[in-house]
């Protein structure tokens, strides 16, 4: 019966053809180079440093970068190579992972909300409006002093952060397409509401969110490099930018290159995936920009 | 507009009670006794009955909570942990300096946001407008923490041009305008990209309107066209705008406090954290999400006042 009322094709955009157009925008190759070092880094950190980057030698505290060590050591003489290389992971992981749960539960608070009675649309609604009233910074602290620093409390944060944004999106969206004509002859046909939001509204909402929330990679390495900044992300001694960065502060009148390696490479993966989702937004949905 | 204005206040109301209810619902039903949390793993079992029973963790669930939600109205957010001293005023006694830093924030931005935009509108399709814009989101990805921190070691520790600590001198406004700059530049700098964005779209929308075409026919100078007809009118979106951006200027504000130990509500909430002052931590973030509220509400009531769609489609 999906033959007889299919649902409009989603926009059918090759990857192929995509990429082609990405590939010819000048910001878009670099925006590409600059994510595939950060990846690259962090996939083959073990063979591209045989320091291990959680290893203390305190003969070797603050030694400048040089030959033995490409950005020098912290002042525990650790090298700072393998803590940015290895905390790379860290980054990529909790973007990642936090995007993807976020992406789910807000695909489905949307849809609820958007297919759902009024009543529940509302209250829905005035809770994401209420969450999202705590200054991200103010929801981090207070959520960390209850349940402890911990790579969990970032990424609750980052979900907290990002889910009602998201849900708000798909419900919209769904509530447009809840009253077209392939929504309405799907239910004239007694398809249930499970069915109808899984094949015919999902396929037509999910494409702009996933673009969006690529986009909101950067601002997720941000929050964990904060969090683990303030002390309040990953604990110590994992390395994690923000905690490197924390080293570098905290030492910033002795020496200057522990600052500068942690700052580093949160400048180079925000600037890198933030051009790449601009670019890649102008490419396959021009509708959207702007809306960053 | 007065009903749209009740309606909207009365939404802020409702907000800000579903908030107060997420807070307390975080510190009382997450795992973790709030009294051992505030004295620490040393205190003994009476200490903790004790202070239990001064805080109302004896009563029922519901009466903590109504509690907790008339005295937040009512301004008493409770006592600090180690002076006795009520949290709303230690509170408020930060909130001036996390305003002055927004507001050195807002400066920023405006004062090179919308020269920027401007500038960027008028050479549309040039290698300006191009560097502009890339640059404009190079800005705004930078978190500012980065920035502050890299402010803080190039300005202020290797050239020495500016202090690096500290709010300045009390009763000596030079010396606290002086360290204002590079904290401020840090919280406000993203924004310099958001407003060169913005002035830039709405520059390029008045641009074609007709009122600037029937300027240029009768002859009136390009840059006279410009700046007093076009961009008076471009630069409105702007305020809206910035009703988001002091919201989260305010988490900005944080970090620049921390980075050059200036005092303020952010630095408050950061040392509370460290000392396990349990109460002046839910009231700075109280008094912050009030604050977050309140600014968008006005934002939107100033919408609402210009532009009658926005009012009939609430």
């Amino acid at each position: 019966m999906s033959e007889a009322v299919s649902s409009p094709p989603a926009r059918q955009s090759g990857p192929g053809r995509a990429l082609r157009r990405l590939l010819r925008e000048p910001l878009g190759v670099f925006a590409i180079l600059l994510v595939a070092l950060v990846v690259f880094g962090a996939i083959f950190a073990d063979l591209l440093t045989q320091y291990d980057p959680t290893r203390i030698n305190p003969r070797e505290r603050f030694s400048p970068p040089g030959a033995d060590h490409l950005l020098g050591t912290d002042q525990l003489g650790r090298d700072l190579f393998a803590r940015v290389l290895h905390g790379g992971r860290i980054a990529l992981y909790v973007a990642l992972v936090s995007t993807a749960i976020s992406l789910a539960i807000g695909i489905v608070l949307g849809l609820i909300a958007g297919y759902g009675p009024r009543w529940l649309d509302n209250l829905m609604i005035l809770v994401f409006d209420a969450v999202k009233s705590f200054p991200t910074v103010m929801l981090a602290l207070a959520l960390v002093t209850l349940v402890g620093p911990s790579l969990t409390a970032v990424m609750v944060v980052v979900i907290l952060v990002n889910v009602p944004g998201y849900a708000r999106i798909i419900r919209t969206q769904t509530i447009a397409l809840k009253t077209s004509e392939f929504v309405t002859a799907a239910q004239s046909m007694g398809a249930s509401s499970a069915r109808i939001l899984r094949v015919h509204v999902l396929p037509n909402v999910i494409g702009p969110l996933v673009i969006l929330a690529s986009m909101d990679i950067p601002v997720v390495i941000a929050i964990e490099a904060g969090m683990s900044f303030l002390g309040l992300g990953v604990r110590p001694p994992t390395p994690s930018w923000g905690s490197i960065l924390n080293d570098g502060f905290s030492n910033i009148r002795e020496t200057a290159w522990i600052a500068v390696a942690g700052g580093l490479p949160i400048i180079v993966t925000t600037l890198g995936f933030t051009f790449l989702g601009e670019t890649l937004r102008d490419v396959l949905d021009p509708r959207l920009k702007g809306r960053g | 507009m007065l009903n749209y204005a009740l309606k909207r206040l009365g939404l802020a109301v409702v907000i800000v009670s579903l908030a107060m209810l997420m807070l307390f619902c975080m510190i009382y039903l997450i795992p973790g006794d709030p009294a051992s949390v505030a004295l620490g793993p040393r205190a003994t079992e009476a200490m903790r009955e004790a202070l239990r029973i001064k805080m109302g963790l004896d009563q029922p669930v519901w009466m903590q909570f109504w509690n907790f939600y008339i005295g937040a109205w009512s301004g008493d957010l409770g006592k600090e942990v180690l002076s006795s001293r009520p949290v709303l005023t230690v509170v408020l006694e930060q909130l001036p300096f996390t305003l002055a830093l927004i507001a050195g924030g807002i400066s920023w931005s405006v004062a090179l946001g919308i020269p920027l935009g401007c500038w960027a509108a008028v050479k549309r399709g040039s290698l300006a407008d191009r560097v502009v814009g890339i640059l404009s989101v190079a800005v705004i990805a930078v978190p500012s923490f980065v920035i502050a921190i890299y402010a803080l070691l190039i300005f202020a520790v290797a050239l020495r041009w500016l202090p690096a600590i500290g709010a300045g001198e009390p009763g000596n406004p030079g010396d606290q305008i002086l360290h204002l700059i590079l904290p401020s530049l840090a919280v406000g700098l993203g924004w310099v990209g958001y407003i060169a964005r913005m002035v830039r779209a709405s520059m390029l929308e008045v641009l074609e309107a007709s009122h600037i075409r029937t300027a240029r026919a009768f002859g009136l100078p390009e840059r006279q066209i410009t700046y007093r007809y076009a961009l008076s009118i471009a630069i409105l979106p702007t305020v809206t705008l910035l009703g988001v951006g002091i919201g989260q200027m305010l988490s900005s504000a944080v970090f620049a406090e921390i980075v050059f130990a200036r005092p303020g509500v952010g630095k408050l909430v950061y040392d509370a954290i460290l000392t396990r002052n349990f109460p002046v931590v839910t009231g700075a973030v109280l008094v912050t999400t009030v604050l977050f509220v309140l600014l968008n509400l006005i934002a939107d009531l100033i919408v609402g006042a210009l532009d009658p769609r926005v009012r009939s489609s609430f």
